[in-house]
């Protein structure tokens, strides 16, 4: 019902959206030590004075939850309560920021200067910033970025910190205090760090959550995290984790604050930082262990152009107004309300409504470079196009995206051909022009033959680099596109059929994309306006059917999520083929992994992309929702049992075919 | 010589006393004019409240006909009339603090319809057959508009708006006096045989919408007045209880008894004009309720007259367990079971010593906090009042004109302690008022014990000045607001009951909401809206709300105003709050109040009283169907 109010039908092509302002232009006209030292006296939430951070822990330690909590596990422990006071006391030393303006402003300078070489351009909606000032002073917020670098964690501080706001508290995992000295440092400029898993530990969940609460009760300072839980490695936005975001309702939810405003973030690079290490990571390299060493590694990147940033700060959304007739808060007057319970069916389905929401807020609001729609192109033709036909199809896609309310950046009278190649030049390691045609780049046959395996990993690295790029745009087209995806593999054109395909391919892939829970009627809807719009299916009384002007860009759409229906297609394959009962859920990656390399090197398969690690996993998390798969635990071994005619079903409705028929498509 | 002694002690108490209350209520005329008539008429007969109240009382506004403030012509806030202490004082700082909060300008008026004009008035739906045999068993009666107009209101926002524009809903046909409990089995027993429709009449206090006629009513519609019920039976003073007519007002009610030497202790806000049969059917709760008790725990015995017979218990005890107390479903029926007519309360002897008191703290916080030890500590005074900084603010405006140098130097001089060397912040400071009773003592003994805790929370005695001044202001704030119905503000209070953890949470949402609901709906000034903690209990607390605001520019501010207002409840409720501590339930937000409903139901299958909530009762078809089945079968034996 709620995610009925999630968009407006409206055009898309009309949202009105605030302008850029380049932040580091004023920063290389003047001096970095006195931006340093500035004079920073920013205004606080209703007045409250700065606390400091020694104030919070022995709030947190002295609230009555946590004296709650300890007791009750004394009880059951029968260990002292002093004991058990203790190891909170260790816990919250772990966890919490220690806010130092004096690192702030070292950050500030340091960043200043790297900003400068790394970066073209910072560009930030001004409004934004002005609403945020706003916001800071009325009630408790929540900064909600997107997350696809470690610069996330750094850059919104910094521009709070230059436009004089108050400096946001950021959840962060454990693992950035394995980093000597770094990981001290974050915690100094307001970092404060959880484990990554503490599922029963109900101590840690009540020093955590406290800890949280106080902050955001007391409107000492916005409090910072990442809905998507980790960096995408993909470029896409991750489904929403709702654990913290929950925690950071409650306060409004026991009426203990009168609102929250919930602020989205959209933080797009023009290029990651971590690009090439990302492609690598998914292949299944590990990702380095964050170190010191590592990080004065990583200067080599200083050499490189990294092109714009572009930071939207969202409209704030009032907590209070989405939870209007959703959430009677009745429900919290009849407990003690610093005992903690189970929040009810209601509340949960309405949080994760909400993190969902807040989720495609961020994805509305990304900017994108004209680029991304190059590399869109570029991946469906893995053997090089012709320059000039290159800026032709980017000019089409281009109306394409803003018929459908991309945010791209890519001003009227900027050329499609100067576009194309400014955005070439940017990503020389991974793109090539050769006599006027454009191709992936691919390195060169070096001296002595190398395995093939060694080839494949190499290509596959500026595939799947390339591909983030494409996925900065897929949230715009996703809807159109499991149309279009629908038309193809539904029976009949009639209406019911289509629907009925679009909603089953919305569920299969509703790990990979941001597709709200209990919005296929309003999803469907917008698909078929927007294809509508722009004439490329006509909608009759009882059919919906393809126009013939229309059949370019339902094949381009279908052409751009291909990679992502083989790749499911694939792993259903390998479950059928390749298992006999059941796998070790470790052995899964690996094990799919080199059934797809098999399969690549034998020529029967070309997409690379599904050695991608992040797709393998969101196809299991899809079987085991879907029911395919089924976890079972004997001790500290999880295996997967494989349930084969469910996966069987699930593979031939994705290609299209009625499960008796015998598979053409399959021998992919 | 002992008893003489104890008796001339008893007298000068009772002269005390009368003195105190005719501080708040009538100082000047009123003791002596009552003393005058009391002396020539039956010791315990009360001043009756005349059959035609439109002569001493305004028919569309609070209270007496001379009392009401009014802006002179050198734009001063003057009070007129003699039967306050405030009678024709100045009030230099209200014009300003009026104006500033609301936005309000003395240039822009809203003055009422002057007159009340009759023949605008439908005439009445008469029953004939009722009337006649009213007629004949010499129960007096009326018929005439302005008596009618009188009894079809309370004093909710919306009633009193619609008075002054001079809109008139379903009025009651008629109006008839009782004179006694008898009486009211007769006219009872006579609308059930005639198929009338009564509603019972007290004080037309209430502000629960309790006295609409239904508008689609097609019976004729009784009004049955009790105001001539208002004789005190008997005193008991060995079992310290008085049997009272249920009519009587309560300031006679208290005279009476002072002349006697006791008291009841139950002061609500209202007590000038409502009845104590209005207490029992609303739950009533007085400011002094910390000694006394609110009224369920003074009443020892009702009466009660039913359309299907008298109820009342066989005894008057102060407890007993036979099953469910048939007194707790009558009070807060608000009259739609039945006609209370008599009841049997808990006297206390008069206290000797009384005593005002103030007291300053640094933030509305830390004045919570102290409410709460002082409860926990059980040791609250007679009334423990705080209020919020805006109240505060307002009730600084309605100081008077102060007639010494010296005494405005004085109040300087402690603005200047308590801000200056103090440190207090003049925007956040609360202030918590005082009252103390019983042994001179004792009450001092109290009084330094209540002073040391509030100490303890940053609180600073602020003598009783501005203690009595705070109790001064629940007298006049009815009077207040027909003055700002004159310049465009409308206003009304409503109150909570809520356990003590929440209430600074409830407070702050339920103020910030209504704030935020007027700028959504237009309204161009910024609200008042303010609250204090009036009541303190071992579990909880009760939070009283001043809501109004500046309705220039709206097209229909009586709607405006009740959305606001329905917006608050629903925040009181989602904070833990309750939707009414005394004042009763709200008739929009009645839904909520089911389980009397279904007993009314049962009782009301005749649907002679004013069904009220007839509309939300039947739930299970079933049972009530079967229900009703019985009834007949009962009325069929008993005729």
């Amino acid at each position: 019902m709620a995610s009925r109010t999630l968009y407006s039908q409206r055009d898309p092509a009309l949202k009105k959206r605030d302008d850029f302002e380049d932040i580091l232009e004023e920063r290389r006209n003047s001096s970095d030590l006195k931006y340093a030292l500035k004079c920073y006296m920013p205004v606080l939430y209703k007045g409250v004075t700065p606390c400091k951070p020694s104030m919070i822990k022995t709030m947190v330690l002295q609230s009555e939850q946590l004296r709650y909590v300890v007791t009750e596990l004394s009880k059951e422990t029968g260990e002292a309560t002093e004991v058990i006071q203790g190891e909170a006391l260790a816990i919250l030393e772990e966890m919490a920021h220690k806010l130092h303006l004096g690192t702030v402003r070292f950050f500030a300078y340091m960043l200043n200067k790297a900003f400068k070489v790394l970066y073209q351009r910072i560009r930030v909606n001004e409004d934004g910033i002005q609403r945020l000032q706003q916001a800071i002073q009325e009630h408790p917020l929540v900064l909600l970025p997107s997350h696809r670098s470690y610069m996330d964690f750094l850059i919104v501080s910094y521009l709070l910190y230059t436009n004089d706001l108050a400096l946001p508290v950021i959840a962060a995992g454990m693992d950035f205090l394995g980093m000597k000295f770094v990981g001290e440092m974050l915690r100094m400029s307001g970092a404060f760090f959880i484990r990554r898993s503490f599922g029963g530990d109900r101590l840690y969940w009540a020093v955590f959550s406290e800890y949280v609460k106080t902050i955001l009760r007391n409107g000492y300072a916005p409090i910072e995290f990442f809905l998507e839980g980790t960096r995408s490695r993909t470029c896409k936005s991750l489904t929403p984790k709702v654990g913290l975001l929950s925690i950071a309702m409650e306060p409004f939810f026991k009426g203990e604050v009168f609102d929250v405003s919930m602020v989205p973030i959209s933080i797009s690079y023009e290029r990651v930082l971590e690009e090439a290490l990302y492609a690598r990571e998914l292949l299944g390299v590990p990702k380095p262990k964050e170190s010191t060493s590592g990080l004065l590694k990583a200067r080599r990147i200083l050499s490189e152009d990294y092109g714009n940033i572009h930071v939207y700060f969202g409209q704030p959304v009032s907590l209070r107004s989405l939870a209007q007739g959703r959430i009677n808060r009745s429900q919290y007057n009849l407990m003690p309300r610093h005992i903690s319970r189970r929040p009810g069916e209601d509340v949960q389905v309405f949080v994760n409504d909400v993190a969902y929401k807040m989720v495609r807020l961020q994805e509305e609001s990304m900017v994108l470079r004209p680029w991304v729609l190059v590399a869109t192109i570029l991946l469906q033709n893995p053997h090089g196009v012709e320059a000039v036909w290159l800026a032709e199809q980017t000019a089409w896609l281009r109306g394409l995206a803003q018929a459908f309310g991309a945010f791209l950046d890519w001003p009227d009278h900027i050329s499609a051909s100067r576009a194309v190649a400014s955005g070439l030049a940017l990503h020389p390691n991974l793109v090539c022009t050769e006599r006027g045609r454009v191709r992936l780049a691919t390195e060169p046959k070096g001296p002595g033959a190398r395995a093939p395996e060694e080839d494949l990993f190499n290509h596959a690295v500026t595939v799947l680099s390339c591909a983030s790029y494409r996925n900065q745009v897929l949230h715009v087209f996703l809807r159109p596109a499991l149309l279009a995806m629908a038309m193809d593999v539904a029976p009949t054109s009639r209406k019911d059929d289509v629907y009925s395909c679009f909603g089953y391919l919305r569920d299969v892939f509703s790990n990979e994309f941001i597709l709200c829970p209990g919005a296929e009627v309003q999803d469907f809807d917008e698909a078929c306006f927007l294809l509508t719009k722009c004439s490329a299916i006509q909608i009759l009384k009882q059919d919906i059917v393809a126009t013939e002007r229309g059949r370019p860009t339902l094949s381009f759409l279908s052409a751009m999520f291909q990679p992502f229906l083989l790749g499911y297609q694939v792993v259903c394959r390998y479950l059928c083929e390749e298992v006999a009962e059941s796998l070790p859920e470790k052995s899964y990656v690996a094990g799919v992994r080199s059934y797809a390399v098999k399969r690549i090197l034998s020529g029967e398969l070309a997409c690379l992309e599904v050695l991608s690690s992040d797709l393998q996993k969101n196809v299991l998390a899809a079987l085991l929702r879907m029911g395919a798969l089924r976890k079972s635990k004997a001790g500290e071994l999880v295996t997967l049992r494989v349930n084969k005619s469910a996966i069987n079903t699930i593979e031939n409705t994705l290609g299209g075919r009625v499960s008796t028929q015998k598979p053409v498509l399959a021998r992919l | 010589m002992a008893s003489s002694g104890h008796g001339s002690g008893r007298q000068e108490a009772a002269d005390r006393r009368l003195r105190l209350i005719a501080g708040h209520l009538h100082p000047r005329i009123a003791a002596s004019e009552c003393k005058a008539e009391a002396a020539e008429s039956d010791p315990v007969r009360a001043k009756t409240v005349p059959k035609r109240r439109q002569e001493v009382m305004k028919w569309n506004g609070w209270g007496y006909s001379d009392s009401r403030f009014l802006f002179n012509k050198k734009g001063q806030a003057e009070f007129t009339g003699r039967r306050y202490r405030l009678g024709g004082l100045i009030f230099p700082s209200l014009k300003d603090w009026f104006e500033s909060t609301f936005g309000a300008n003395l240039q822009h008026k809203s003055p009422p319809t002057a007159a009340l004009n009759s023949s605008a008035i439908t005439p009445p739906n008469l029953n004939e057959p009722f009337l006649q045999d009213l007629k004949s068993m010499g129960i007096p009666h009326s018929l005439e508009a302005e008596d009618r107009v009188f009894r079809a209101h309370g004093h909710c926002l919306h009633e009193i708006f619609a008075l002054r524009e001079g809109r008139f809903g379903r009025l009651p046909d008629m109006v008839v006096w009782p004179n006694c409990h008898d009486d009211v089995v007769k006219i009872v027993e006579l609308a059930c045989q005639h198929n009338a429709c009564l509603i019972p009449y007290g004080g037309g206090t209430s502000v629960s919408s309790a006295l609409e006629c239904p508008p689609d009513e097609m019976r004729s519609i009784v009004s049955l007045d009790t105001s001539q019920m208002n004789h005190i039976l008997w005193i008991d003073e060995k079992n310290l209880t008085a049997h009272v007519e249920a009519g009587i007002v309560g300031q006679e009610l208290e005279r009476l008894l002072n002349e006697s030497g006791f008291c009841t202790g139950h002061e609500p806000d209202s007590m000038e004009f409502s009845t104590l049969g209005g207490w029992v059917a609303t739950r009533a709760s007085g400011m002094k309720k910390n000694i006394y008790g609110n009224i369920e725990d003074l009443v020892v015995h009702i009466k009660m007259v039913t359309p299907r017979g008298v109820v009342e218990k066989s005894c008057q005890v102060p407890r007993m367990s036979t099953g469910p107390d048939i007194h707790h479903f009558i009070m807060g029926s608000e009259g739609t079971l039945g006609v209370v007519t008599e009841v049997t309360l808990k006297i206390r002897p008069l206290p000797e010593y009384q005593k005002y008191g103030s007291v300053v703290f640094p933030n509305f916080e830390q004045g919570v906090a102290c409410l709460r030890e002082v409860a926990k500590q059980r040791c609250a005074p007679a009334s423990i009042r705080l209020m919020d900084n805006a109240q505060f603010q307002f009730g600084h405006a309605l100081k008077p004109q102060v007639s010494s140098i010296f005494t405005s130097f004085l109040d300087g001089l402690k603005k200047f302690y308590i801000t200056k060397f103090k440190g207090f912040d003049t925007h956040r400071l609360c202030v918590a008022t005082l009252l103390f009773e019983g042994d001179r003592e004792k009450v001092l003994q109290h009084e330094k014990q209540v002073y040391d805790i509030a100490a303890k929370f940053g609180g600073l005695a602020a003598g009783e000045d501005n203690g009595q001044r705070g109790y001064m202001l629940t007298f006049v704030i009815a009077y207040l607001r027909d003055l700002g119905m004159d310049y465009y503000v409308i206003g009304e209070s409503f109150e909570t009951s809520v356990p003590w953890d929440r209430v600074l949470d409830l407070c702050r949402n339920v103020k910030e909401r209504i704030t935020r609901e007027c700028k959504e709906r237009g309204v161009q000034f910024p609200p008042m809206s303010t609250c204090r903690v009036t009541q303190t209990y071992d579990a909880g607390a009760c939070v009283y709300f001043y809501f109004a605001f500046n309705y220039r520019g709206l097209a229909d501010p009586v709607h405006v105003y009740e959305q606001v207002e329905h917006a608050a409840r629903e925040e009181i409720l989602a904070n833990g709050g309750s939707l009414s501590h005394h004042h009763g339930a709200p008739k929009p937000m009645s839904d909520t109040c089911e389980t009397t409903n279904q007993i009314a139901a049962y009782i009301q299958s005749h649907g002679l009283l004013r069904p009220r909530f007839l509309h939300l009762v039947v739930h299970d078809g079933v049972v009530d169907a079967k229900a009703t089945e019985d009834d007949e079968r009962l009325c069929r034996k008993r005729r």
